[in-house]
Parts: structure tokens; sequence; C-alpha cells
């Protein structure tokens, strides 16, 4: 499997390679095309990355067509493509800019401009993310979501509304995290904790157990109340600007907070994180600014990757439990990060850890994916759904919360609910010495 | 371009009527991303693309182009380095590749029943949890079809002692260039008769479009054993598998790499072949457990004896397959070390793999044009990698002469100008260095048995006028053994 750059070399800045320079790289060998989630789904040229490169080829001196730009729209940006790629092209760079250009060239349909502006004035913003939650309890608490399932009245007024209603988890009110948690013990090492928006408003579970993990393990946790979204979902949706702005409010933030590691507990964004540099350049900023971006990305790990790098010194204790663990794309593919939630798994005692069949294919979550291309995501979180149900697995652990939620409801769709947990749930419950069955009930 | 009141255009509707408005592709850019398969300096838009799901999908596809005079071409994932699904701008390109179902793996009689489309892997795949394997594994196996290998009738690098993809078909349902669908053999090995599937295997889509592929399976072997070897120089490694050879071992695959070969596999996927190899021997041994213990022991020791400067073993599977996954990538890996490159492929007796691969560098030192080396050095078939920078002016006429000039040198040392790619468009005007003007003539009125009008894939594996230029001895009009009278259409 090749190593994907992290982003994170501290050397001198590479001269940033053109599009049509990246464009080059691909020798159309096509061993692509069976890692492509949607080549998977409709077997045809158009919808691989290959064809998808051949596309902007095509297009990059002329106009975006309708019948091209719903390629482009219809890639999960699951970058499974980059690992499976010999020639080393950078088809995550190739569709960043592409979405760019789609964004700024393309007028889509009222239809669709509307469910977009929808999501993007909601998602990034954890407050207003945090106005939902009361509405969605009172939903959750009077029947009516049941009521609503069975009717189908969703489905048919709008797919993309009604996987927004699928995925919403059950909440759970958490205690706030407090600005800065001591380490236990020796302190062994200062992170600045990334809350996120998605995982910070609905699943705040997963950064109460981060830091609690976090500092058993000998941490000082620093969690910056001012932090906003990390701008992850803007840049893999070709919101150039829109991610920037993100982006240098979230090195100013992490700058501030003096920390040796920033610790990051969702792939995509760690994924989008240590590509900050590319991010900021994509919208234009100026050398100072990606040297800044480039040494954030420096210091930015994955909770998992971060822990294994430290060594353990908390006790495990032991916890017999069945679990799969699922690779986030943006994890895997992204940040080559696979064997890190492993080795923490395993050390485990008591816990099985089990192999999902086809685990380099996307659930079809990707970011926002399954609000804009419900029918696909669903088709996807179906396939993901059926082999973890041949695993016999009780608990599907995952780090990255749009998975956590999409193969939750596609399970529950199947009427084989099961548990889902973040590794530092998982690694949290063992530290406590907690009983295999509250992490069952524990999970969104 | 061709007319669209005649051309395939003007049979959309009624392909729309077949394979559903979602398998029938028209929007020119849409089409425009399968004018080349895996070799890109030969491209054409295709005229339409469908992508039928069924064998009477296919089957009705092909009648509408019989009726209407219409050329089509099959194509699986297009990964072919022959050119060999290069569409026509005036035909239907048919894709199969959402036929793709696992039909049946039948382990009491160790065979399983795939769709054209499967990727060659997946068969594998499908076979594994029964301790079987599908065993021609051609580089891309996880992308390529078996529709394809049966097309091209694929190799790969374990067909030394298991054989090309004719070896492990037993049974074919084809579509016939008039659209009748045809079943030859079936799970049963040696049907009586013609073995018409030995014809139809390697016939590169012009005698029609296999739709459903009965394949033998293989049982894994007890015990796999891999040896990684390096040598200073690629005439030790070629001295080496010769030892090999006449020492009665029979490896499951013998592979070499040179010094440029490895780096770029090296860049690609971080296989760690040993440093400051000249060549880069691969052998694998497989069996019951006693043989290959007894045979690593063997070929250890003659590959020291022709110079090894490292032997390594690898048992266990993650070691294996990062030493195979070094192989298997450098084709495409070579993109990182060059802009642009040809992947040739041809055969030589073993036995003068050494003075052939001497005449590669001359001919590479003297255009200035690197060649990497990659080969299943177990059966002599090269296949040397023409390196060329594509935006410099003149560069891919030289790469092309070079490239052309080790064919006429494997030609010269009594070999082929194809062991596994097949011959496609890309070297159907070689085929008159290997076969005399007759030879050429049989080969077509055979094809104008099956394809009496000319309508399946056009202008691949026989040299015609338009590809190649007016050669004397081309056939054209009547047959001559047909106006001889010692021979007959029907």
């Amino acid at each position: 499997m090749t190593d994907f750059p992290t982003g994170a070399e501290t050397g001198p800045p590479s001269p940033r390679r053109s599009f049509d320079d990246l464009l080059g790289d691909c020798v159309h060998c096509g061993f692509c095309l069976p890692t492509c989630p949607t080549y998977v789904l409709w077997g045809e040229e158009m919808d691989s990355p290959r064809g998808r490169i051949h596309l902007m080829a095509q297009t990059r001196d002329d106009v975006l067509t309708p019948e091209v730009v719903q390629h482009f729209d219809r890639c999960l940006g699951c970058l499974a493509c980059v690992s499976s790629c010999p020639s080393g092209v950078r088809y995550d760079s190739l569709i960043e800019s592409t979405r760019a250009r789609v964004e700024a060239e393309h007028q889509r349909g009222p239809r669709e401009r509307l469910l977009r502006a929808l999501v993007f004035a909601l998602f990034p913003y954890r407050r207003r993310l945090d106005l939902l939650r009361g509405p969605l309890r009172a939903y959750r608490a009077c029947g009516a979501s049941a009521w609503l399932r069975r009717s189908g009245v969703l489905e048919r007024v709008s797919p993309s509304l009604a996987a927004m209603e699928r995925v919403a988890p059950p909440l759970r009110t958490v205690p706030a995290l407090p600005g800065r948690l001591p380490a236990v013990g020796r302190r062994r090492a200062v992170v600045g904790l990334l809350t996120g928006c998605v995982q910070g408003s609905l699943l705040p579970q997963v950064n109460t157990a981060t830091a609690r993990v976090l500092a058993s393990e000998g941490c000082e946790v620093l969690t910056p109340r001012a932090q906003g979204c990390c701008g992850a979902l803007s840049a893999h949706s070709g919101r150039a600007a829109e991610a920037a702005r993100f982006a240098r409010a979230t090195v100013e933030t992490f700058e501030r907070a003096g920390v040796d590691t920033v610790v990051v507990n969702s792939a995509g964004c760690g994924s989008s994180m240590k590509h900050y540099a590319d991010v900021l350049a994509e919208a234009g900023a100026g050398p100072s600014w990606e040297r800044r971006a480039r040494a954030l990305s420096a210091r930015t790990a994955d909770l998992t990757e971060f822990l294994v790098r430290l060594g353990p010194v908390a006790e495990r204790h032991p916890l017999p439990v069945r679990a799969a663990y699922h690779d986030a794309c943006h994890l895997s593919h992204g940040q080559g990060v696979r064997d890190q939630p492993r080795e923490l798994l395993r050390a485990i005692p008591g816990l099985e850890l089990l192999d999902l069949p086809d685990p380099d294919l996307c659930c079809g979550s990707a970011g926002v994916y399954n609000l804009l291309r419900p029918d696909a995501a669903r088709e996807l979180g179906d396939r993901k759904a059926g082999n973890l149900r041949s695993t016999g697995a009780r608990l599907l652990v995952t780090g990255n919360p749009g998975c956590s939620l999409q193969i939750a409801s596609a399970m529950e769709r199947g009427g084989h609910p099961v548990s889902v947990a973040h590794p530092a749930q998982v690694l949290d419950a063992s530290i406590r010495g907690l009983d295999a069955s509250a992490l069952l009930e524990d999970a969104p | 371009m061709p007319d669209a009141m005649t051309g395939p255009a003007a049979l959309a509707p009624r392909l729309r009527a077949v394979c559903g408005a979602d398998g029938v592709v028209t929007d020119p850019a849409r089409r425009r991303t399968y004018e080349s398969d895996g070799i890109t300096y030969h491209s054409a838009v295709p005229g339409i693309v469908v992508l039928p799901e069924t064998t009477g999908q296919v089957a009705a596809v092909v009648r509408l182009c019989a009726e209407h005079g219409v050329p089509f071409v099959p194509r699986g994932s297009g990964t072919g380095l022959s050119g060999g699904a290069l569409p026509r701008p005036d035909g239907v390109l048919v894709v199969t590749s959402r036929m793709r179902r696992v039909i049946e793996v039948d382990i009491p009689n160790e065979r399983a029943v795939v769709q054209p489309g499967v990727f060659n892997l997946d068969v594998t795949r499908a076979a594994a949890p029964h301790g079987y394997h599908y065993a021609p594994d051609p580089s891309s196996r996880q992308v390529c079809s078996v529709g394809g290998n049966i097309a091209e009738n694929s190799g790969g690098a374990h067909c030394l002692k298991y054989g090309f993809t004719v070896n492990h078909v037993t049974g074919l349902e084809i579509v016939t260039p008039r659209g009748d669908v045809v079943r030859l053999g079936g799970k049963a090995p040696d049907a009586p008769g013609y073995d018409l599937i030995g014809v139809f295997v390697g016939s590169e889509g012009t005698l029609g479009i296999a739709t459903e592929i009965t394949v033998r399976l293989t049982r894994a072997p007890q015990r796999t054993s891999t040896l990684l070897a390096a040598f200073p120089t690629m005439d030790a490694g070629g001295r080496a598998v010769s030892a090999i050879i006449a020492a009665g071992v029979l490896p499951a695959a013998v592979e070499m790499m040179d010094a440029l070969a490895v780096e770029a596999a090296e860049a690609a996927v971080r296989c760690g072949y040993p440093e400051g190899a000249g060549a880069v021997l691969i052998v694998e041994l497989d069996g019951a457990a006693e043989d290959v213990a007894a045979q690593f022991e063997a070929v250890t020791a003659l590959c020291r004896a022709a110079g090894a400067f490292a032997v390594r073993a690898a048992d266990d599977p993650a070691e294996r397959a990062r030493i195979w996954k070094g192989r298997r990538s450098a084709f495409a890996a070579v993109g990182r070390i060059s802009p642009a490159y040809i992947v040739q492929d041809g055969v030589v007796p073993r036995t003068a793999l050494g003075g052939v691969l001497a005449r590669i560098s001359e001919l590479s030192a003297r255009s200035g044009i690197r060649v990497a080396n990659v080969f299943h050095a177990g059966d002599g078939n090269l296949h040397p990698l023409v390196l060329f920078d594509d935006a410099e002016p003149g560069a891919a006429e030289r790469a092309a002469e070079v490239s052309g000039a080790i064919l006429d040198l494997c030609v010269e040392h009594g070999g082929s100008i194809t062991g596994e790619h097949g011959v496609g468009v890309d070297k159907a005007c070689h085929m008159p260095r290997m076969f005399s003007d007759d030879d050429l003539a049989t080969m077509d009125l055979f094809r104008r048995a099956f394809d009496p009008d000319g309508i399946a894939n056009p202008e691949k594996v026989l040299p015609t006028p338009r590809l190649c230029g007016e050669r004397p001895g081309v056939v054209r009009g009547e047959h001559p053994l047909v106006a001889s009278g010692q021979a007959e259409l029907f």
C-alpha cells in the first residue's frame, strides 16, 4: 500500500505543482477502478477515478456541462484511488481543484443550490448544530421519528432530508470539556484537542472519552474554547474560500494554545488539517500563511497515531467483546493510519478484533455526501452493513463521526442494529475498567 | 465523422430499448472517456457506448450491428496493452463491466462460472475460502476482466508452471458476430471435435464476445516459498535462471527486473528490494511441503553460484505480498521515473535472453532512450519498458522506433512479437515480420468464417492497408483461396 504523504513534512515547502502537471501523472492503467466505490456501484468509466481524470483533462479549457459535472459530484472523495495508484497520482488535489472550479463556474439547479446552502449553513457551525439538539431530542422522544420513518413521507418529499433524519443520532448530554484537563500522574505531553462540529455537537461523549484517555496516558489536554470548524467539509466540496477561512482560524487558535500536538479524533478533520497548506493555496493564500499551515500540519496527529507513538502507561482492563474495526477513508487513505487503531484495540485484554471484508470500500458517508447523494450513499451503506453482519461482531469501532452515524443507520435499516463506538470510547472503557455492556449500550 | 443518420448514433433509440437509457452513452465527453484502453497512444472516440448486463442484451446489440453493418468492439476493464479494445468512431463499443457476477463456484468439479466483466482476482477471491484459486494471474489481475483475459489469452507470472488462460477455460458461452448465442464445451474437460475454445481464446474480439466463462479452479499448493535474489548484473541473473531450469526445477514463477525497473517499483510501493542490484530475481516455488523445501535449497545454491550477492526468503504472506507488489506495480510505477513510456511484450527462447538483453542495451545507448526491463524470465517473455518524455519533440517517435526494433530482435532470435498482451491494433503491422502472406491470408479466411461481414473488432490482429500502408500481397476483394476454388465462404 502506498503511503499517502501526510503533509507533515517539515522541510522547505516544495513548489506547488500545477493542475496540468498533476493530470499528466495518470498513465491510464486502471488499477484504481476496483477500489472506487462508484465504479463498484455502476461499472462505468466516467464514474471511476481514471474516467474522472480523463474528464478533467478534456474539459481543462472547455465549459463544464451538467453531463460532466454530475460525475465529479458523484465522487465520494474517499481517496481509495490514491492508495491504489502505482503512479502516485494526486487525485485528492485534482478533485479538490476541480470541485472549486465547479463551484466557481457551474450553475446548479435551484433545488440543488438550496440543499447545499442549507447543509453548509448548518454543519460547519457548532452553535447552530447545538441549537438543533433540543428540537431533535423532543422529536425523538415524542415518537414522531419512528412514525416518520415507517410512513416514508420524508423519502418521497426529499431523499436528502430523509437521509439527514436517518443518520441523526439519539442525543446524549455530557458535561462540557474543561479548558484544561491535567495529566494523570507524570505529565508526558501537552496536547490540544480539536472538538469538531459534528463530533462535538452530536457525539460529545467521544470527545469526553478522548480527553479522559489522553489524560490517563499522561497528557495535559487543552481544549481551546474559541475553536470552530476545521474546514474539511467545505474543502471537500469545493468551497475553497470558506475552507481557507476556517483553516486560518484553526491555525490561529492552536498557535495561541501553545501545545506540542494537536490531537484530532475525527478522520475527515485530521486529513484536512494535515493538508492545510494545500487548502490555503487553493484559495490563494500567501507564503507566510502556507508556512504557518505547514507548521500546524506537522503537529497534527490522529488520536490513535499519537497514542501509539506515545506508548501506553495506563493499565488496560479486560473488555470481552467481539468487535470489528472499520477504516474511515480519511484515516486509511487520507492519512495512512491503518495499523495504529488495530494495535491499540488488540492490546485490550479479552477484545476479539474481527476483520471486515472489503475494508477499503467507503461506507458512503463521505462528509456530507450521504446528504447530497442519498441513493448512492444508501447502497454503499447497505454493502458495508452486509459485510459487518458477516463478521458477527457486536460492536463496530470506527474513528470518524460520519462513518459511525452512516453505518449505525444502515444496520438499523437492515433490521440488525449494532453498537458503534469510537476507539477512544473503547480505550476509555478498558482503562476505567467498565463492563463491556456499558459500551454496547453507550454507543450512538 | 460518421453520418448521424446512418452511423451508430442512428442506432441509439434501438440500443436504449435493449440496454435501457442508463446503458447507452451518447454524450460526447462521456463517450470520450472510453477513447483508449491501457495504452493511450492509440485513441479513437467510440461512435456510441453500450453497457449491457445480460447475454441477451449483448446478443441483441450485436444483431443490431450485424443488421446495419455497423462495426462493434468489445471492451472489458480497459487495461489491455495492445489497443485490442481501441474503439471505432463509426462503431459501437460493447463494454462488459456491468456483467460481473460470479454465477457459480463448483468446488467438487473444480470449476467456476463467471460473467465476462468479473475481475480476474475476484475469481480467486470467490474460490479462496475453499482452498482454491484461479491460476492465470496477469499483473493487472485486480482490475482486468476475465472476458478480456479470454480475448487476449492473458498470461501472468505463474503461467510458467500453470499455463496461460487457454489452459484454464473449459466452457464458453459466446455471442457470434451475427448475434447468435453459442455454447462451447462445459465443465467437462476436452470436448470432442475441433477445439473451438482453443480457437476463441486469444481471438481478441474478432470472433465474437464471450458472455459466460467456465474456468478451472486450481487447488492452492500445500506450501509456497518465495525467494528474492539480487545479482550485480542482468547476465548473472540470466545464468541463474538457466541453471535453475537445467537442474530440473519447475518454479511456479521466475521473474527478473533490472535496476531501472527496481528503482521505479521502490519509488511506487517501497517493496524493500536489495539495494545496488543490477538485476533482481523473484523465484516462487510451490507444491508439497517436502518438495518445496528441497527445491528451495537447490535454487538458493544455484543463485549464489551464479553470483547472487543477496538471497532473501519470504515464507510469510505479508513479506511475499510485498515482493510481488513491487513486481506487479512495475508497469505503472515507471510513471514515477518517466513522463511517458511504452510497455513492450515479446518472447525469445530462454537461452537467447542474454544476447537479446545485450542488444537492447546497445539500442538504448545508441538512441538515448532509456529501457527498463521486467520479464517472466522462466519462459523468455520480455517486457521492456521504453521510457521517453512526451513533451520533447521527436522523443515519442524515437521511442516507438526502439520499441519496434526490440520486436525485430525477438523475431530474429526465433521468438515472437507478443507473449501475452496480444496483437491488437498496436502490433498488427508487425504480423508480417512473423508470418508469410499465405499465413496471413489463411488466418483472414478463418476469421471470415465467423465474421463474414468483418464487423467484429475490425482492423485488429491482422494487418490492413489503412493501418499499415499499401503492401504487396495484402488481400483485398475476393480471397485467392476462394478464387482458386480451394476454399469457400459459408
